[in-house]
């Protein structure tokens, strides 16, 4: 789209004004850009969800599935695929929009929930908060606050450590993310290896991530919570911009710094253990999607956080359906469908980041 | 110091000490800017250039003592008001992420900008307009990253114009420029300043170049002010070499008309 006029050297010659006049609207995010990004990325995840309501391990009729409510076709249609498709389309959002944030936030692309050990912070508090609700009989509606207070705590204290001397070095911070990670994996093993033998498939769901069998409660709660999310950072998204210039530079542009961060922190937190909370811990949808939509549509948030959202939710779709045929009737879990995918595309990103400085 | 009691009074700082984390840099400055004037702050490595800008543009705040700008004291702005009436280029520009030229210039229409909006044809016009004072429409798609020390400097620099500030602060805007360079933007910001009033306030390295287009040259040693006033009044051998610590040759710049300021080779 707009990579042609990016990559083009040659300067407009003066006296062709139209020439001059659609490369400097392709040099800026205009109204019509953005209309016309958004309503594709509508149009790819319609046709991702169709495609993985209407495959999978056993083969439906989708028009019976429609017309006839006694059909297993129906149940298969309504029961098991929608709902794990809705399930698999806001937690994909919630992941792409949360990469892009905590990427404005450390000012850099490598950025990531599942890399940051954020995730792994959620996973650990919702574990313990399922162990003990269990335990005690308890309801479980105390997971996602749990996995939110985990992943904040994550958040805060990778945020803190990677700072040296008040500058945010990326390699510090990817290996305190590391760290971090290797810490709450301890910890759920730990947790693990002493609980009763009946909990363990389900901790090992958590380190895996999948996104079996949602119930329609979830979607609702999961989908509330990333819905106010998205509200939250998309009306940060031009100052997510001017905080690209570093934070003394988006100060003197008139952004409250201070606050923006505090948002990032808060919003962020709460999509990831919502998202974690039901689906485990499921890497590198924030990294790879912001990615690929960055070098398609440009870095602006305004465009790029809402393009995320719509592109997590069809990537994460399409992987999960991956994960559900490759070895039908078992299933992978879709973590480690995206994990796969996710560390050879995480060392690329790396290893193009060395050879150009603060790369796209 | 030599400002013309009638005309605005666009800064005025009044700095006891200034600094970061309990560690003053700044000791005794007593600095006025009219509105409309380009005063030039030199002064070795070290010197406190650098904190005093951050001081003048309400980045940190003096410890001791006050500044105000156009007659109201730093504290009471808002930040957007604030980022409305003065711009700043730091030293060092860095932009995360493939941002194009374009789209920086457009960063500094934000603080006019409300809420969720794109910016409009007007902010499109102000920030061409920017870019073509230095030549850069045709590298207005390419990526910042792209482009040369010089360019992304001169890309910064219409960013500032583009918040179409009153005062506009620069720290060492000629480090990573080219003679072509420099001469644009000074002279681009003298015009600014005989049209449009505007005040500009830079750190200098090169006292040539601050003979040659400041109104008045600020002379800073060990974050105290030594000497402030015209340049050929302020820039003389003697001045220069107790603060520099180093002899020079000062002459005339038979061209210009403008003091000079030579390094001498010192014979063992």
């Amino acid at each position: 789209m707009r990579s042609a006029n990016r990559s083009d050297k040659r300067s407009p010659s003066a006296g062709d004004a139209a020439d001059a006049a659609s490369y400097f609207a392709s040099a800026h995010l205009t109204r019509r850009r953005l209309a016309t990004a958004l309503i594709a990325l509508v149009a790819i995840m319609i046709v991702v969800a169709i495609a993985a309501c209407a495959a999978g391990s056993v083969h439906i009729n989708l028009i019976r599935a429609f017309t006839d409510p006694t059909s297993p076709d129906h149940a298969i249609l309504f029961v098991a695929r929608i709902p794990r498709v809705v399930m698999g389309a806001i937690v994909g959002a919630i992941l792409a929009a949360v990469g892009t944030a905590l990427q404005a936030l450390v000012r850099n692309p490598l950025a990531e929930g599942g890399i940051l050990g954020i995730s792994g912070g959620g996973a650990l508090g919702a574990i313990i908060a399922l162990i003990f609700s269990w335990q005690m009989g308890a309801a479980t509606e105390i997971v996602p606050a749990c996995a939110f207070v985990g992943a904040l705590i994550s958040t805060l204290a990778v945020y803190r450590l990677a700072q040296l001397d008040g500058r945010l070095e990326p390699l510090t911070l990817l290996l305190v993310g590391v760290i971090f990670n290797a810490f709450w994996g301890a910890a759920i093993m730990l947790i693990n290896s002493v609980v009763n033998f009946y909990y363990t498939h389900s901790i090992l769901f958590w380190m895996m991530g999948s996104l079996e069998d949602p119930g329609w409660r979830e979607i609702f709660v999961v989908g509330g919570l990333g819905l106010a999310g998205f509200i939250v950072l998309l009306a940060s998204a031009r100052d997510m911009n001017l905080l690209s210039l570093g934070d003394s530079e988006a100060a003197a542009l008139g952004v409250d710094v201070e606050r923006l961060r505090r948002i990032i922190f808060v919003a962020t937190s709460v999509m990831i253990g919502a998202a974690v909370s039901v689906s485990g811990i499921i890497s590198f949808v924030g990294l790879i999607v912001p990615h690929i939509l960055r070098l398609a549509l440009g870095a602006d948030h305004r465009l790029l956080l809402p393009a995320s959202i719509l592109g997590g939710a069809a990537f994460l779709i399409a992987a999960d359906l991956v994960a559900r045929v490759v070895i039908a009737p078992s299933e992978i879990p879709v973590g480690a469908i995206t994990a796969l995918c996710g560390g050879p595309f995480f060392i690329y990103m790396l290893r193009r980041q060395g050879r150009r400085p603060a790369g796209v | 110091m030599t400002i013309d009691a009638n005309a605005d009074i666009a800064l005025s700082a009044d700095v006891q000490a200034a600094g970061y984390g309990g560690v003053d840099v700044l000791r005794e400055i007593s600095l006025q800017v009219a509105a409309g004037e380009m005063i030039a702050i030199v002064g070795p490595n070290g010197a406190g250039k650098s904190t005093l800008l951050r001081v003048l543009g309400g980045v940190i705040r003096p410890r001791v003592g006050t500044v105000d700008l156009f007659g109201r004291p730093l504290a009471d702005y808002d930040r957007r008001l604030l980022a409305r009436t003065i711009a700043t280029v730091a030293q060092e520009n860095t932009v995360a992420f493939g941002f194009t030229a374009l789209e920086v210039v457009l960063m500094g229409r934000a603080p006019h900008l409300g809420g969720f909006h794109l910016e409009s044809a007007h902010d499109l016009e102000v920030a061409r307009r920017a870019l073509d004072h230095f030549g850069l429409l045709p590298l207005a798609g390419r990526h910042i990253q792209e482009l040369s020390g010089g360019e992304r400097k001169c890309v910064f620099i219409a960013r500032a114009l583009a918040q179409e500030p009153r005062v506009t602060i620069l720290d060492e805007p000629t480090a990573f420029l080219d003679l072509r360079h420099i001469k644009e933007i000074f002279t681009r910001f003298r015009a600014l300043c005989a049209e449009h009033s505007m005040t500009v306030v830079t750190s200098l390295h090169d006292l040539n170049i601050a003979a040659l287009y400041a109104d008045r040259v600020m002379l800073l040693k060990d974050g105290a002010m030594v000497a402030c006033g015209r340049p050929a009044d302020v820039l003389d051998a003697a001045t220069i070499r107790a603060v520099y610590e180093t002899g020079v040759y000062v002459g005339h710049n038979p061209a210009t008309g403008s003091v000079t300021v030579l390094p001498t080779v010192d014979l063992p």
